[in-house]
């Protein structure tokens, strides 16, 4: 609890990043992913990031964007290669115990939100302390400790979203429940945030505004950002460097601000 | 137009198969069978009619002496006592147990099938029989009544639990498992909230099936107002008869009517 509070820890690694300082946060070779059935969705993938980068993560649907991040978090079972991530490494055979550890230390936000519908915007914030020490008291802001009400207050805070606390999630607009999503994910300052296509089911406005958000609290916080978009303007705005997956591998791995238009159209019509 | 006269119409009875046919002709003939061995025949309707006026005769006017009546009336509240206890445990239990029964939830796995099997096990037994077991080990009275309220409860409910916990929606789940939420976490956080009002409509089911059953239990000694009834018929006295079915409409009908309003208030 106190580690993952510590402001004290989170602006020494913002310092840090500014200074070119950050060290290897992820990395993944020659991870592979296939089905049953024999199907390959990932093939090969080897990729680096550092503390404190921003990246997103492009490709056509199918091309394995989401089932990347899943794997790297242990929700898909990697079929080959090695992953590590925040100290914690693991291959095809992990013990359930190494994801747990992963998941404590990193934030997710789903393309859908995800949010517990019938229940208040306070208790969806505080589920993002779930898997932290003491648990058992996180499912409800009612039973949370008070350390851990005011941390998701704080969140809240941060997404603009304080005065709608006692809110029913499912009352909010859809932009709205986004914010909620992200601020469940920072509440426990995580080193590491991985996003699924945030902005995908919002309107081109809210979808934006979602990103810019999103964006600034990594850089303030120093918070690595890995997320995929199919939106070009996402990717350049917010990242700083853009990876591409088209076939299950990675073609193209270099600085948002270079990708070109012939770059995009191998990526999507390739 | 042109379409019309292109395809022929389906043939009638198209949805009947051979076979079903078969099995359909099969299961009228088991009715009819049936009906002729245990049905009442139109004589024995209309031998019947004169014993049941002559038994709604003895039975008017009820009996309303107020020392009777004071008797009924803590009776009925054993009663009510005896539904209400039964149920909220029977329903509190239910909660871990649909937990364990639901396919895809539980962290028992395959064993899951086998807690299934355990719900399905109660429920099959009816629950005077179930009365009959309690009160040969616990004894005559409340108690015993209590205890088959507590199991039929968790027939009833585990199995409706079980049920809304499989259909809960999966996304929020998925988010909480991502943060490091444990399965018990993950139940109280995303499962329970989702699954609530369906499952305070099966408990207000619960209830008034535990209210309906436990007038009954005392027949076989299981305590509450059934007793009273049992011993008004064996002893010939019709107007205590009456008036102890009258206190049982009421009193059921008072609960259906309060658990259609906290159903209506829950909508």
């Amino acid at each position: 609890m106190a580690d993952v509070l510590d402001l004290e820890t989170t602006q020494k690694r913002a310092a840090a990043i500014r200074q070119g300082l950050g060290d290897l946060v992820l990395s993944a070779s020659d991870l592979g992913k296939s089905y049953h059935g024999g199907s390959r969705i990932l093939d090969g993938v080897n990729l680096n990031i550092r503390q404190g980068e921003k990246v997103a993560l492009i490709g056509s649907n199918g091309s394995g964007k989401s089932t990347l991040l899943k794997c790297l978090i242990g929700l898909h079972p990697i079929s080959c290669g090695k992953v590590e991530i925040m100290g914690d490494a693991f291959t095809d055979t992990a013990p359930a115990r190494v994801f747990h550890r992963i998941r404590r230390k990193a934030g997710f936000v789903f393309q859908n939100h995800c949010l517990v519908r019938r229940r208040s915007v306070l208790s969806n914030v505080v589920h993002g302390m779930l898997g932290q020490r003491g648990s058992w008291r996180g499912f409800s802001q009612t039973l949370a400790p008070q350390g851990w009400r005011d941390a998701a207050m704080e969140a809240l805070a941060d997404v603009n979203l304080a005065s709608y606390a006692d809110a029913r999630a499912d009352s909010l607009s859809g932009g709205q429940q986004q914010r909620v999503a992200i601020a469940r994910a920072l509440v426990r300052r995580p080193q590491f945030l991985i996003a699924d296509e945030p902005a995908a089911s919002l309107d081109p406005v809210s979808g934006h505004d979602v990103m810019a958000l999103f964006a600034t609290l990594c850089r303030d916080r120093g918070i690595t950002l890995l997320y995929t978009t199919h939106d070009m303007d996402h990717a350049r705005d917010f990242s700083d460097r853009t990876l591409a997956l088209r076939r299950g591998r990675i073609f193209i791995d270099r600085p948002s601000a270079e990708i070109t238009k012939r770059d995009l159209q191998e990526t999507f019509d390739g | 137009m042109a379409e019309t006269r292109l395809h022929a119409a389906p043939e009638r009875w198209a949805g009947l198969s051979p076979i079903k046919f078969v099995l359909l002709v099969a299961v009228l003939a088991l009715i009819v069978a049936s009906m002729t061995q245990v049905a009442p025949t139109p004589k024995q309707l209309a031998d019947g009619v004169p014993g049941m006026i002559r038994l709604a005769d003895r039975m008017m006017p009820p009996n309303l002496d107020p020392v009777f009546l004071t008797r009924i009336f803590w009776r009925i509240v054993e009663t009510f006592q005896i539904a209400l206890v039964g149920a909220a445990i029977g329903i509190l239990l239910s909660l871990p147990i649909g937990w364990l029964a639901a396919r895809g939830v539980t962290p028992l796995g395959r064993g899951g099938y086998l807690v299934k099997a355990f719900v399905s096990l109660l429920r099959t037994i009816p629950d005077l029989v179930w009365a009959l077991l309690f009160v040969a080990t616990v004894g005559l009275g409340a108690v015993a009544g209590t205890m088959t309220i507590v199991v039929d409860t968790i027939g009833f409910c585990g199995r409706f639990f079980a049920e809304a916990i499989e259909d809960a929606e999966k996304e929020p789940q998925e988010a909480l498992s991502v943060i490091g939420a444990g399965k018990v976490s993950i139940f109280f956080g995303a499962i329970l909230p989702d699954t609530a009002p369906s499952m305070i409509n099966t408990s207000l089911f619960a209830l008034e099936k535990a209210v309906r059953a436990s007038v009954v239990l005392g027949l076989v000694g299981a305590g509450g107002i059934g007793q009273e009834l049992k011993v008004a018929f064996d002893l010939f006295q019709y107007q205590n008869a009456s008036t102890i079915i009258l206190a049982i409409f009421v009193v059921v009908l008072l609960m259906e009517w309060a658990t259609d309003r906290l159903r209506a208030s829950l909508q």
